[in-house]
């Protein structure tokens, strides 16, 4: 089980807009009525992502009001899963996987790189602000190792050099392209395929 | 070698593009109202007489679990869920399935749907598939406008709607009964077995629950016929699988080939070789992380397949072969799967919840050569303790990776930590002393 850390800084306030909780209220109606407890992973998200990726207390217990679920409910949950930030993260949060298949193809190079350009500490913002980082368990694109993910992207086949030209594109305001970094389509097998030869790229 | 024109995913690397248009060139969606026109029992024979058998891990036949439902819809509707919660390190099979073949697990989960009276359906993707769920979403989205989905499905008069759920980064919610605990939005631990969830499963309900590549096949299946795909394989290991090979090789890819295909083919001839040449291979974890690894002799000749994978002590698994080659450090790979183990251990079953961490912190001082020579055993009987005494299958899952190490590299661990431990030499040292206390000089 992972340690998480409550944020000591709280919002006082929090409360989905508009588009929110349109985009709430359609999914509650994806659970069977007398069932809405279901849509607390989906709604954790929306808050996240409204509150610039990460969960205030202030949002569990808006969520657990408009569930109808005890507080501690949703608390439970946005502690369990590691995907819920309870602290604040970076505006361009990157997230390393260093799970054994990436740490074969030298994951840990991208974790050095990471603590030299971004901050020494995971979950630290660097110097300004932008950014922060954080080592994960497999993000399940082992073909492509090793890899990361940066905010929703995931950026593969990396190697320290590219990782470095990735943060400082981030630094100058450029969103830099997602996909892998040795020009690969997907997880074909690099220059010697040999099935499905007669498509289209092959 | 599968021949081309058998290969189900025709399109795994993306040649054509995920839409609906040219998922319907490839063969999707044709024929799907007369499929489920010749009934539920003929699909689930047709699906027994195919031997499929689960691509999720842990094999179990399709045709099988669904024929556990319930014949007739009593006063709970039933449920299919789908487990696209693929978190298992070495795999990412169905991560292609669902950016480049989605119209084949919605057509899946048509059928499949039909066979077990469901009239919904929700697919657990986990959350750090975002862009992988968004284009599934697309796919369904083009189905519903197509008349593909919803109240008369590709005109089978079967009422269906599909739901995407998102996970949050929990790999326990793989396991089944901890997916719907998920989906009814509480923590993922898993529930005790019995009651299956075939008969109390979402909210109470009859519910199967598929892995998306199990889904994905079944349309092809039925087209050509179960026959076709049993031809393929060998009796009960039947069909294609998608393999995914990474690691130390030369080109680490996805490739979907015939069942029961040497190890050694897969990864000379589809990965390219192991980097440094086939002899500098040390080990394979044949099925994803938490399946035993296999030394190099039985490399040369495995088949890959699930009857072949547990003759030589290993598992099939999710198919997620990891290449470890000599440059690496055997002992520090696994001390890193478990440290994966013990960070995703939910917490639920004593026995993993303290044993993960033990076997993390053991390996990770073995590694070091920090560890005595009897610590070894002491590992192993970690692993036994775990094994066997959980709910759910990730004490199995932790513990044989590491029973894996041990049986085929004991020698040298031994190697690394042969000294004895303190107390040994000190025989006058009362037996419950703190022995961290002994490592300090003035203690």
């Amino acid at each position: 089980m992972a340690v998480k850390k409550i944020s000591k800084v709280q919002p006082e306030k929090f409360e989905f807009n508009k588009k929110n909780k349109e985009t709430a209220d359609s999914i509650i109606k994806n659970y069977p009525s007398g069932k809405q407890q279901s849509a607390v992973m989906a709604l954790l998200y929306l808050a996240q992502k409204q509150n610039d990726n990460w969960i205030p207390l202030s949002a569990m217990k808006y969520i657990a009001k408009y569930l109808d679920m005890p507080y501690i409910k949703v608390y439970e949950v946005a502690t369990f899963y590691s995907m819920y930030n309870l602290t604040p993260v970076g505006k361009y949060f990157f997230q390393v996987c260093t799970t054994t298949p990436c740490m074969l193809r030298g994951a840990y190079n991208l974790v050095d790189v990471c603590k030299r350009k971004i901050s020494e500490e995971e979950n630290r913002l660097s110097e300004d602000g932008k950014t922060s980082w954080l080592e994960v368990e497999c993000l399940g694109a082992c073909v492509n190792a090793p890899m990361l993910q940066l905010n929703e992207d995931y950026y593969e086949d990396l190697d320290p050099t590219k990782l470095e030209q990735i943060i400082d594109k981030i630094s100058n305001g450029e969103v830099p392209q997602p996909g892998s970094y040795r020009g690969r389509l997907s997880s074909e097998p690099e220059n010697t395929r040999k099935t499905l030869i007669g498509n289209k790229n092959a | 070698m599968l021949e081309d024109k058998d290969r189900i995913f025709q399109n795994l690397y993306n040649d054509f593009g995920a839409d609906l248009t040219s998922a319907k060139q490839r063969g999707d969606w044709q024929d799907t109202k007369e499929i489920c026109g010749k009934g539920r029992e003929w699909i689930i024979n047709e699906i027994k007489a195919s031997e499929l058998r689960g691509r999720g891990g842990a094999g179990f036949p399709t045709g099988l679990k669904w024929s556990f439902a319930p014949k007739e819809v009593g006063s709970r509707p039933h449920y299919l869920v789908i487990n696209a919660d693929e978190s298992e390190p070495g795999t990412c099979k169905d991560r292609d399935i669902l950016r480049f073949e989605p119209h084949k697990l919605i057509e899946g989960c048509l059928i499949a749907s039909y066979a077990v009276n469901a009239h919904k359906c929700y697919i657990y993707i986990r959350g750090e598939y975002f862009n992988e769920g968004q284009k599934l979403q697309t796919a369904i989205d083009e189905a519903y406008k197509d008349g593909l989905l919803g109240k008369n499905s590709a005109g089978t008069d079967w009422e269906l709607d599909i739901y995407i759920h998102y996970g949050a980064g929990a790999y326990i919610c793989g396991e089944e009964t901890a997916l719907l605990e998920s989906i009814e939005g509480k923590k993922g631990q898993p529930r005790l077995k019995p009651p299956f969830p075939a008969l109390i499963g979402l909210y109470g309900c009859p519910t199967i629950i598929n892995n998306v590549e199990t889904i994905s096949v079944v349309p092809t299946i039925l087209r050509r016929g179960g026959k076709w795909f049993s031809s393929l394989g060998r009796p009960k290991n039947t069909g294609s699988k998608i393999y995914c090979i990474s690691g130390n090789v030369n080109n680490p890819c996805n490739v979907e080939e015939e069942m029961g295909i040497p190890l050694k083919e897969l990864i000379e001839k589809h990965a390219g070789g192991v980097i440094g040449g086939w002899d500098n291979l040390k080990a394979v974890i044949p099925g994803g992380s938490s399946m035993p690894l296999l030394p190099k002799e039985t490399c040369e000749t495995i088949k890959m397949d699930f009857d072949a994978c547990v003759e030589n002590k290993t598992g099939l698994g999710t198919a997620g072969i990891v290449v470890i080659n000599k440059d690496q450090d055997i002992i520090k790979c696994m001390a890193r799967i478990a440290r994966f183990y013990k960070h995703e251990s939910c917490g639920q079953c004593t026995p993993c919840r303290e044993g993960s961490g033990w076997m993390w912190r053991m390996l990770e001082r073995m590694a070091k050569g920090e560890a005595t020579r009897d610590e070894v055993d002491m590992l192993l009987d970690v692993t036994k303790q775990i094994e066997g005494h959980t709910i759910c299958a990730f004490g199995e899952g932790s513990s044989w990776p590491v029973q894996g190490l041990i049986r085929n590299f004991k020698d040298e661990i031994i190697e690394r930590n042969k000294f004895d431990p303190i107390v040994k030499k000190q025989k006058d040292i009362p037996y419950l002393v703190d022995q961290h206390l002994l490592e300090k000089e003035n203690a």
